[in-house]
Parts: C-alpha cells; sequence; structure tokens
C-alpha cells in the first residue's frame, strides 16, 4: 500500500510538475542562441515565470518519492512502474497543454511505455 | 523546408544532451543512495539520511547531472511539445542497453532486447512527428 501510494506521488508528482514547466517554458520564448550568455539570460527569464515555480515542488516532491521508493525496493521494480508517466503526461500534455497527438505519436508512447517496462525489468 | 528541418536538429541534439545528463545523474544518484542504505521513515531516520545526501560527494555529482538535465529541458521544452521529447528522452533506456553490451559485455535478457526493440520503434514514430504543434510566445512576438 505504501509503495502504491509513494508511487502515485512520483508519477503524478513528475508529470503535474513537468506540465507546469512546459507552460512556463513556453510563456518565457526560446532563448535567441545556445550560447552562456543567452542561456543565463534565457534562465533569468523563466525563473521570474509563476508556473516554473509551481513545477519545482511539484518535481521535488516526485524526486523525494523516487528516493525513497528506491531504499525501499530494486530498481528493476520502481523504473517499470513509473513507466506509467509516459501515458499520464501524454494526456497531461493533450487536455491541460492543448497539444496535439496524433495517432502516430500515441502509437509511439504506448511502445516506448511497454518498451521501458520492459527493459528496467531485466 | 529549412526552419522545419532546422528545429528537427536542434531538437534531437537537446533531447541527446538531456539523455546523457539524465543517465549520468541517475547513476550516481542510485549509487549514493546505496552507500547511504535504507531510509526508515520517522523524523530522526529523514533527518539522517538527509544529512547524509547532503554531505554526499557522489550525490553533488549526480546533482551536477541531473542541472545540466534541467537546464537542456528547459531549453527544448521552450519550442518543442512535451509530449515529443518525454517519449523521445527514453532512447536512453535503450542506449545503455547497446552501451552495456559493446562495452561492458553483459548479456542481455530476451525480454530487455524486445523491450529495447520496442523503444526505439516507439521513439522513431514519436520523431517523425511535428517537434511543435503549439504556438510559441517568442515566435507570436518576432
Amino acid at each position: 500500500m505504501r509503495v502504491i501510494l509513494a508511487l502515485a506521488v512520483l508519477i503524478l508528482g513528475s508529470t503535474g510538475g513537468e506540465i507546469a514547466i512546459t507552460y512556463g517554458m513556453k510563456a518565457t520564448g526560446e532563448p535567441t542562441r545556445l550560447r552562456p550568455l543567452e542561456l543565463l539570460q534565457f534562465l533569468g527569464r523563466a525563473v521570474r515565470n509563476g508556473w516554473f515555480w509551481a513545477g519545482v515542488p511539484l518535481m521535488a516532491l516526485s524526486f523525494y518519492s523516487l528516493l525513497i521508493l528506491l531504499s525501499w525496493e530494486p530498481i528493476s521494480l520502481v523504473i517499470p512502474a513509473s513507466a506509467l508517466s509516459y501515458v499520464v503526461g501524454t494526456l497531461g500534455a493533450k487536455y491541460i497543454l492543448g497539444e496535439q497527438i496524433s495517432s502516430a505519436r500515441w502509437a509511439g508512447v504506448l511502445l516506448v511505455c511497454a518498451g521501458v517496462a520492459l527493459v528496467a525489468a531485466g | 523546408m529549412a526552419s522545419e528541418k532546422r528545429l528537427r536538429i536542434k531538437t534531437l541534439a537537446m533531447v541527446l544532451a538531456m539523455v546523457v545528463c539524465a543517465n549520468a545523474g541517475d547513476l550516481m544518484l542510485k549509487r549514493g543512495m546505496s552507500q547511504i542504505g535504507a531510509v526508515q521513515l520517522t523524523a530522526p531516520g529523514i533527518a539522517q539520511a538527509f544529512r547524509l545526501t547532503v554531505t554526499s560527494g557522489t550525490i553533488w555529482v549526480a546533482i551536477f547531472f541531473l542541472s545540466g538535465f534541467m537546464l537542456s529541458y528547459m531549453t527544448v521544452l521552450s519550442w518543442a511539445d512535451y509530449s515529443y521529447v518525454m517519449p523521445a528522452g527514453a532512447f536512453g533506456y535503450a542506449l545503455l542497453t547497446l552501451l552495456a553490451v559493446v562495452f561492458l559485455h553483459e548479456s542481455v535478457s530476451r525480454r530487455r532486447w524486445v523491450g529495447v526493440v520496442l523503444i526505439c520503434v516507439g521513439v522513431l514514430l514519436v520523431g517523425q512527428t511535428k517537434p511543435r504543434t503549439t504556438v510559441v510566445a517568442s515566435e507570436a512576438v518576432a
């Protein structure tokens, strides 16, 4: 039970956090050039966005959940189970971020999800 | 179209940077946490685990790589779809398996090979979709 609860926190925390950060990054806009100075200015703009700071605690929560899970269970169980986040994340991208998920992209996501589960299971 | 091709190339380059940093970071994190041992879920147990993690050099190396991952991740998400970047990043699992076979001569189970093939086909499928399906702020400004 505690493993399922920690896993739910891991998946919802990471996808929720990533979606909030994606929202913030889209609002920030892309860096003009991929050089150190431009990247620093880009980071400066990103951290002034509220959505970025909504995402960080969610990801931190997910990260601590991962640390705790890894101390309880082998990595070969934790990572396959967390592969579900590919599906949860794609649903979030569609319904929250308004991205267009073509059938090719859905098929790819489902294959990746199954593949990651198999690889990590060993 | 030149800009479409450029978008695809810079997206793939950033995804590659993400994959390398994330794998190196996770590896060091796992190593660091194994040195620390199982975390007891009591107030003193968590405090002890916190003290041990912030003083572990291995954990700090992991944090360095994971910061590199975070920067490349944020950068690529400023122009590309989350639903494009997230599955494409799974290519790292396939890459780790190939590296383990080529350089460490590890034997890999049939189940794991099936997983690698599924990931590669999945990433190829996602990779040939448009990296961006929403309007981006900088484009609207420019």
